[in-house]
């Protein structure tokens, strides 16, 4: 099946650190990806409580605000975060998306400056899909295309579904996909995306 | 105005940051991130480090005269301010930092003030000498950035 690169990608970043934050926008954007055609687009937050507050979850809540999927919204891809950040660590907050049944299939990327196995296991552990070491440099990003595949892949496959649904509609064996989670709790790289049903993560953009 | 001879002492003056410890190979990985579509990109993000390092350096300043012999609280910081450093390959800084922080894990408080003052004296210097190496490639034209350092 040919994957369509069309509709942006967009990463989410999160990093208490302002060169930092410039330095992950600028290598996401910067990287071909090896040949990917499309255009990656980045939302750069500076703490763990403003990034969960862009994608419609607070602290308290496992669910959206207002869940409507059939609204305009924008939606993450992937979550690119720091570790040791004032406030919500990056553990936190890779901990509190695995929590939300409407979140936890974004990949997250966890980046450090401290190369302690340890945290990097306890991370890959709690559903981290990669893990980089400060300074991030543009050879990295080359580990995130098959996250990028997968959810494209993924989008294309629930597209079809959809206009499949819509003109069959009485086709039973195609059910349009709810948010029904499939995804198990091991984080395996050889997950099939054609066998999930999920929706992509749309989340009602905020206005600050 | 001969602008080859501009780019060669900017090229000069870059090399001699290198050599002196100054900037290390991630300085380098900046600059691959610049190109015709983000023309100034290396100096924007110098730019902002330095205008992220001077509120951590201030928050460890009064950090230290506020909490004394709070090692944990000084090392925090500390880890923020070389992080930013290692992000834009700033060496020497970077080292001085590692030794604060060497100073607070012996609880060294001594150790400690001492570091700091050279932190913020590399970070003078540091400054002081990208802004002059900013303005040569200006002055130099676009292509005055595009070589790296022989090594």
């Amino acid at each position: 099946m040919a994957v369509a690169i069309e509709a942006p990608f967009h990463v989410l970043a999160v990093d208490d650190s302002l060169p930092d934050r410039k330095l992950i926008e600028r290598l996401l954007k910067t990287s071909s990806f090896q040949g990917l055609a499309f255009v990656c687009v980045v939302t750069t937050v500076d703490s763990g409580s403003k990034a969960l507050e862009f994608l419609g979850l607070h602290d308290h809540e496992d669910s959206p605000i207002s869940a409507q999927s059939d609204q305009q919204e924008v939606a993450v891809n992937l979550i690119i975060t720091d570790y040791c950040m004032p406030g919500m660590t990056g553990y936190d907050l890779l901990k509190k998306i695995k929590e939300s049944s409407y979140l936890r299939d974004i990949p997250v990327v966890i980046m450090s400056s401290d190369n302690i196995p340890s945290r990097i296991n306890r991370c890959l552990e709690e559903g981290a899909d990669e893990f980089f070491l400060k300074p991030v440099r543009l050879s990295d990003m080359s580990k995130l295309k098959p996250h990028i595949l997968k959810s494209r892949c993924k989008e294309h496959y629930q597209q079809e579904q959809h206009l499949q649904s819509n003109s069959e509609s009485n086709n039973s064996s195609n059910p349009t996909s709810e948010n029904s989670s499939s995804s198990t709790s091991s984080n395996s790289h050889k997950r099939k995306a054609v066998d999930e049903e999920i929706l992509p993560h749309t989340i009602r953009p905020r206005h600050s | 105005m001969d602008y080859s001879n501009l780019r060669r002492q900017a090229a000069s003056m870059k090399k001699s940051l290198f050599d002196q410890g100054y900037l290390d190979e991630q300085f380098c990985q900046v600059e691959d991130l610049q190109d015709e579509a983000s023309p100034n990109f290396v100096e924007e993000v110098v730019t902002l480090f330095f205008k992220d390092s001077g509120r951590l350096m201030s928050n460890i300043e009064q950090a230290l005269e506020k909490y004394p012999r709070d090692f944990n609280r000084w090392d925090t910081y500390m880890q923020q301010l070389k992080g930013s450093c290692s992000s834009i390959g700033a060496s020497r800084m970077k080292n001085e930092c590692m030794s604060f922080r060497d100073s607070c894990g012996q609880g060294n408080v001594e150790g400690c003030m001492r570091s700091f003052q050279k932190v913020k004296r590399e970070h003078a210097v540091l400054r002081q000498k990208l802004e002059s190496y900013f303005q040569l490639l200006r002055q130099a034209g676009p292509a005055g950035a595009a070589t790296r350092p022989v090594m």
